[in-house]
């Protein structure tokens, strides 16, 4: 899967990419993890407010940081 | 959890909060006598300021970020932008303001919401009344306020920081300048669905706990350092020194609070509370809020991020007519309080 992370840099954005490199490690999942700092692209998503989290083109989560444990849950989904 | 049991637990709470509270001043003279400290002196004046006033803020600030959390699982800023681009400028700004105060805003998403605003057709104007109301008439500042100089206070703050971003948005609207928002701003095709979020009371109450542990957990050194350095002053600056340089008699410490206040990013709580020992010591309470104000609505970090989407000129605008809309504040509070 592709796991996509919206933000332009700011600091949640930065804890939403290690919160989520993390999940990925522990629930043994294969994805990809990308970053997305493009503000255009970010705005294709339709999300207002960073950081968020995109799987397969799926708004998951926007504008917080999920703990890994919650990321994983929804990663195995 | 069950909603029954959440909702015990909450009263709990709040009754628990309310004892301690009311009992705060009780605690922090009893602690200063227990160290054997005397009252009078300036080592006791400054601690006992300092063991009632951090815990009484920090309480405040935790009551207040929680009901607001909860509030805000109510609003998002997809349906904000939903609502907003139904209503035409005017009624559209006086809403827009109102909802800056529900809507969940970090100053590093300016960006993203300024476009997703515009792309869906909510008008220039009305995107930045949102947009000066959100960061600066929040749940910090009016708790902290609240607690250090009482609910007239707050509450001027809020009625006057509502008219600034109502006002202001409204007159950026009037001046038609759409044409200088970057020209790659509206050729953005993004989605304007709302994300479905389909929430129980207990997610709910539990979105306030997120929001005390995130919003508190950030600030608390703020509160704990700014009262400090108030307990400080408190105790060693003389009472009165302040006035003759920051007084309500000298017109001209509001342009100067705005203009060293405009570029400086500062939480609110690091300000506040060296704001209301300024104040104590006889600064002038429009000069205190201005300044206050400025912090909170405007810096210098914004503008830059804010240059990627507004023309220089109308980036300027901007940032012209918010400070002397808060200067127009801090002289009406100078005029009318005393």
């Amino acid at each position: 899967m592709l796991l996509e992370i919206l933000g332009t840099g700011c600091t949640k954005c930065k804890l939403l990419h290690e919160a989520v490199l993390k999940a990925v490690t522990e629930s043994g999942v294969n994805a990809e993890v990308r970053k997305v700092e493009d503000i255009a692209k970010i705005m294709e998503y339709g999300v207002m407010s960073t950081p968020a989290l995109v799987k397969d083109g799926k708004i998951l989560v926007a504008g917080k940081v999920p703990t890994p444990k919650e990321i994983a849950s929804w990663l195995v989904a | 959890m069950r909603t029954r049991t959440a909702n015990a637990v909450l009263v709990t709470a709040l009754i628990g909060w309310w004892l301690l509270y009311t009992s705060l001043a009780c605690l922090s003279g009893s602690v200063v006598s227990a160290l054997g400290i005397d009252h009078g002196s300036h080592m006791g004046a400054s601690l006992a300021f300092l063991l009632f006033e951090v815990p009484k803020v920090l309480m405040l600030l935790v009551l207040i970020v929680y009901a607001v959390g909860v509030l805000r699982s109510y609003f998002s800023p997809e349906k904000t932008r939903q609502i907003l681009s139904k209503f035409p400028e005017g009624v559209g700004n006086v809403l827009a303001a109102l909802l800056g105060i529900a809507t969940p805003f970090c100053s590093c998403s300016a960006v993203p919401l300024f476009i997703g605003f515009l792309t869906a057709g909510v008008p220039l104007g009305v995107t930045f009344s949102f947009l000066i109301s959100a960061p600066m008439v929040n749940e910090v500042a009016l708790a902290l306020l609240f607690g250090l100089f009482g609910w007239k206070v707050a509450g001027l703050y809020l009625l006057t920081g509502l008219a600034v971003a109502m006002l202001g948005g409204w007159v950026i609207g009037k001046l038609r300048m759409e044409n200088h928002v970057e020209d790659w701003v509206m050729k953005v095709r993004g989605s304007t669905d709302v994300l479905d979020s389909d929430m129980r009371w207990v997610d709910r109450l539990r979105a306030g706990i997120e929001a005390v542990r995130d919003i508190v957990g950030n600030v608390w050194p703020w509160v704990v350092a700014g009262v400090g350095l108030g307990a400080f002053i408190h105790g060693y600056v003389p009472t009165g020194m302040l006035a003759s340089f920051m007084g309500k008699d000298a017109w001209w410490t509001v342009p100067l609070a705005v203009l060293i206040g405009v570029p400086m990013y500062a939480n609110a709580a690091g300000v506040i509370p060296v704001v209301s020992a300024l104040l104590e010591k006889g600064a002038a309470l429009g000069t205190a809020l201005a300044f206050m104000m400025s912090v909170t609505a405007l810096s210098a970090p914004e503008a830059i991020l804010l240059r990627k989407v507004l023309k220089p000129r109308l980036l300027a605008t901007f940032f012209g007519l918010v400070s002397f809309g808060i200067l127009l504040v801090g002289w009406l509070f100078n005029l009318l309080l005393t």
